[in-house]
């Protein structure tokens, strides 16, 4: 920790990544939001038995979990060598390589290259990484239309809304709500669209047929980027990724520099873990691996753009680089109590939930996402179902650390409080009159404050409303008063002064 | 100025300081102790993946090579196909009876994407299967042409001989080339994106014949 | 056996009880139970809250209060998960201190620990009566494992009728400095918690961590829901089918007259 601050500054990220008012406020609306509190709830609960189920199947799990840490640390500290193995290997097979520092630079790669297509739209395979750079709006800015041709991410586009998940993004509209935002804003629908997921699924299909068959240029991110053979990746369900990646002549694939894998035989190990992870399948409907330029089979001219956008920054840090292994199951999602309530919108990134209250502070830098780190009860159910291992607790708390470091020079209430606390605590004598003082204070104080110290209809030994900051304690529950003895009194009366 | 790949890697260098500059990927230990093989029984293992692929829902059929033709034939004609896609390579015997029209499709004379769009089904074979999770997988190989054929028509037909089966993951991508353009199809197109409820059918071939050869 | 308890300061100020309860069970089995005075507070808060350098003093007055126990016994969950997890990080840097911490971590046990593994009862000679439920906190059922070694204690008990929380392994919203700084989120997750009790019809719930039971509690309380919530130590040192009274707030403040 101490070694981090003395590395020379590595260059944050930018893009959908930090919310624009800190996590409690967006999540105290969320909170609030009924349908979405439904919706949410149902969806998440759906998922998290079906993958209980599926993974208890398989009884080498935590030998697939270990292998899948292990082999991303091999990645995380050999990146260099791999990444050039990996340009080498797709170059030789006919990909062309980009570099981008930042989303700025890949948006402009991006941008260049469809332009030089002669295209004005593209198709997309959904993909986070585009989503974190906001490609579809540089895209905009340039004249180009991008087509989200994912079932949800058409749903958020066609809402024009904002993701809420990493593998379902439109988890926060139920069928109800998409069957009408289907009927509004997709020509050829008429009052005979039901909002039975099958019919929606076909119109779906019906609506982006044409586009498939007659777009010439696709845009793709990859879970996997295989260094040996300079091989890309895509786990998909529905076709559409099949579809952007084999039809279109030319084919831009956004890849972050953390997606690399060592060799094509290391997909034995995440071809196990992220279906049964994320849609709790034992096998995702299609995943398709393409290396370079194949002749008469797919895309003539293939892109591959190697994204950095702050996963070097992360790296830097022993701790928090393990979330670089993330491979974007959203199994943590569908587990978190957190989640479950406010939905991932609240979160202000493309990253929610607990991988990404770890993942958008790091790419941003704490100091530009302060509330993230916070936004968890450190109930640990996300480390339990990760298939790569990921501590998620200990690198929140490790954030944490980091932005209390950072503003060392700040005065706060908080930290005079802590300090204080702290102060009290390293000392016996301290500590004990402090333990008097609040057992003979909180009486008058209680009095004084609430008018009394238990309330009316209450439990005994309760008090109803404090001041604040302890008023967020009494909004919602009665708080604990001191005891009349302290158990080191009361050891001292029945066993005496032990040592 | 330096290139952007430059000032990555720099960064990269600094980001890894940590790290001895004599260690090798391969001295980050990774423990393979997870299981590599399974069944082993031949009739067993195309029993698991009867099991596994109709699980999501695909049809599975099985048969002898004599038969193939006739069952074949029975799953165009129940589904009303009047155009059929094969892969240039696929032998004539796997559609041997059905009567309506056959487009033969190679690198030399490729259908345009309109001919297939209109094509009611297609018939390949392909490189491995994997009975744990009853997936299919083709690599461009014989029997199973370029990636587009098995994309745009609504209906496959895919063949699997008792040979091609492997009964986990490890064992099957030890089978395969990493650099030929994969696909792995593990039942019909399908979503969870409404509400994580699975349902089939979406932009790949709604319905998957899938014939297994003893 | 010599066993050092550390009964952690929220217990030590809101509920001596737990810590009685533990030293009355201890006894009972005829082990010698001793109380350090020294000891403070495990130091979860700061270091939780990312105020690593105020926790560190607390690690280090931790270790040299008991180190030279043969085991040390806290009726907290999250208190020894904080001690064999965190420690060792936050020690890191520090040779001396991580070696002395690597050296008493895997003796500090929570008390369901100590009773299962250590001294090998399940069967303490309990009594009470009553309908109780009981909630996994987190950090005993993540981070130490704990699985259903209080279960087994409470499910010997004599007269108990021990039901299952429905969703028992999620999270109350407590998460300490969690419920304050994220208010609402921490009260959406307590009102489920709330919920689940409530839905089992117990007159007690009872936990292994106080803390988490306070929140609990402080909604149960607030809702005047009449369930009662206490450590499940309390329940295995009764053994007259009742427990302590609720220990009242300490002084003479003026008596609450509930006028309006």
């Amino acid at each position: 920790m101490t070694e981090r601050r003395m590395l020379p500054l590595l260059p944050h990220g930018s893009g959908h990544l930090a919310p624009p008012q800190a996590f409690p406020r967006r999540a105290k609306v969320a909170v609030g939001d009924t349908q979405l509190r439904a919706n949410i709830r149902r969806a998440t609960h759906t998922i998290r038995d079906k993958r209980a189920h599926v993974v208890d199947e398989v009884d080498d799990w935590e030998e697939l979990r270990e292998a899948g840490r292990a082999l991303k640390e091999r990645v995380a500290r050999h990146l260099p060598e791999l990444l050039e193995r990996f340009e080498q290997a797709a170059t030789a097979a006919g990909a062309t390589v980009h570099w981008a520092r930042d989303a700025a630079e890949a948006n402009r790669i991006v941008t260049e290259l469809v332009r030089a297509t002669g295209s004005d739209e593209v198709v997309k395979v959904k993909s986070m990484v585009t989503q974190e750079i906001e490609l579809n709006d540089a895209l905009e800015r340039a004249g180009i239309t991008a087509y989200e041709t994912d079932l949800a991410e058409l749903i958020v586009q066609l809402d024009r809304g904002e993701q809420s998940h990493i593998l379902v993004p439109a988890i926060h509209y139920n069928r109800t709500e998409i069957r009408e935002i289907f009927r509004r804003e997709m020509p050829d629908t008429d009052d005979a669209l039901t909002s039975d997921p099958a019919v929606l699924a076909e119109a779906a299909r019906r609506h982006l047929r044409r586009k498939f068959l007659s777009t010439k240029v696709a845009v793709s991110g990859a879970n996997f980027a295989v260094a040996d053979t300079g091989t890309l990746v895509v786990l998909e369900s529905e076709g559409n990724g099949r579809m952007c990646l084999t039809l279109p002549e030319t084919l831009i694939s956004v890849v972050g520099i953390e997606k690399i894998v060592p060799t094509f035989a290391d997909l034995e190990v995440f071809l196990q873990l992220l279906p049964r992870s994320s849609t709790a399948e034992r096998m995702n409907p299609y995943t398709s691996t393409w290396t370079g330029v194949r002749e008469g089979d797919g895309p003539q001219d293939v892109h591959i753009v190697l994204l950095d956008n702050g996963r070097s920054a992360t790296l830097a840090d022993t701790v928090g680089r393990q979330a670089l292994a993330c491979i974007r199951c959203s199994a943590c999602l569908n587990v978190c109590p957190v989640y479950e309530r406010t939905g991932g919108i609240a979160y202000g990134s493309v990253y929610p939930g607990p991988i990404g209250a770890i993942i958008s502070p790091q790419l941003t830098g704490v100091e530009r996402n302060k509330s993230l780190p916070y936004a968890s009860s450190l109930c640990g159910a996300c480390y339990d179902v990760c298939p790569v291992k990921i501590n998620i607790p200990e690198v929140l708390v490790h954030l944490r650390q980091t932005g209390v470091d950072g503003a060392r020079e700040r005065p706060s209430a908080e930290r005079t409080a802590m300090r204080t606390l702290a102060w009290v605590m390293s000392d016996q004598r301290r500590y004990e009159n402090a333990l008097r003082a609040a057992r003979t204070a909180t009486g008058p104080i209680a009095g004084l404050l609430a008018g009394k110290r238990t309330p009316p209809g209450g439990p005994a030994g309760t008090l109803g409303h404090l001041p604040w900051p302890l008023s967020a304690w009494t909004v919602s529950r009665d708080a604990p008063l001191p005891a009349r003895q302290s158990f080191r009194d009361w050891w001292r009366k029945t066993h005496g002064e032990a040592r | 100025m330096s290139t952007a790949r430059e000032e990555i890697m720099t960064r990269l260098a600094i980001a890894l300081r940590d790290v001895p500059a004599d260690e090798t990927a391969d001295q980050v230990p990774v423990a393979r102790d997870y299981r590599h093989a399974g069944e082993s029984d031949p009739a067993r293992l195309l029993d698991l993946l009867d099991e596994r692929v109709s699980d999501y829902r695909a049809a599975v059929h099985r048969c002898t090579l004599d038969d193939l033709g006739a069952t074949v034939t029975r799953l165009l004609t129940e589904r009303g196909s009047g155009t059929l896609l094969v892969p240039h390579d696929v032998p004539e015997d796997w559609h041997a009876g059905y009567t309506g029209t056959v487009y033969r499709d190679s690198a030399n004379f490729p259908y345009p994407l309109a001919t297939l769009d209109e094509t009611d089904s297609v018939l390949t074979g392909c490189a491995v299967a994997i009975a744990e999770t009853g997936t299919l997988v083709l690599d461009s190989g014989l029997t199973q042409g370029r990636r587009a054929i098995t994309l745009v028509p609504d209906h496959h037909i895919c063949v699997v001989e008792s040979e091609q089966v492997a009964a986990t993951v490890p064992e099957a991508l030890a089978r395969l080339d990493g650099t030929r353009p994969l696909t792995f199809i593990s039942g019909p197109s399908a979503t969870s994106d409404i509400e994580f409820n699975r349902v089939e059918g979406v932009h790949g071939p709604r319905h998957l014949d899938v014939i297994l050869l003893p | 056996m010599r066993i050092g308890l550390f009964v952690t300061c929220v217990n030590d100020l809101m509920y001596p009880g737990t810590g009685q309860a533990v030293v009355t069970i201890l006894e009972r089995l005829g082990h010698t139970v001793e109380f350090p005075a020294a000891q403070t507070c495990c130091g979860q808060m700061h270091a939780n809250s990312g105020y690593r350098a105020e926790a560190l003093p607390l690690v280090r007055r931790f270790v040299d209060v008991f180190e030279g126990y043969e085991a040390v016994v806290a009726p907290s969950g999250s208190c020894v998960a904080m001690v064999r997890d965190s420690y060792p990080r936050l020690a890191e840097g520090d040779a001396a201190l991580s070696a002395r911490v690597a050296e008493l971590a895997p003796r500090v046990y929570e008390l369901s620990e100590l009773l299962v593994d250590v001294l090998g009862v399940t069967e303490l000679g309990a009594v009470f009566p009553h309908r109780v439920t009981y909630h996994t906190t987190c950090h005993g059922l993540r981070m130490l494992r704990l699985g259903d070694r209080p279960e087994r204690l409470l499910r010997n008990v004599s007269g108990i009728d021990l039901v299952e929380l429905p969703a028992a392994d999620e999270c109350c919203g407590f998460g300490g400095t969690f419920a304050v700084k994220n208010p609402d989120v921490s009260t959406a997750m307590l009102a489920d918690k709330v919920r689940h009790v409530l839905d089992t019809d117990a007159e007690v719930l009872a936990a292994a961590d106080n803390s988490c039971l306070a929140h609990i509690s402080g909604g149960l309380g607030r809702l005047r829901t009449g369930v009662r919530s206490v450590h499940y130590a309390e329940i295995l040192a009764a053994t007259d089918g009742t427990l302590p009274p609720r220990t009242e707030p300490a002084p003479a403040a003026p008596t609450a007259t509930p006028t309006d």
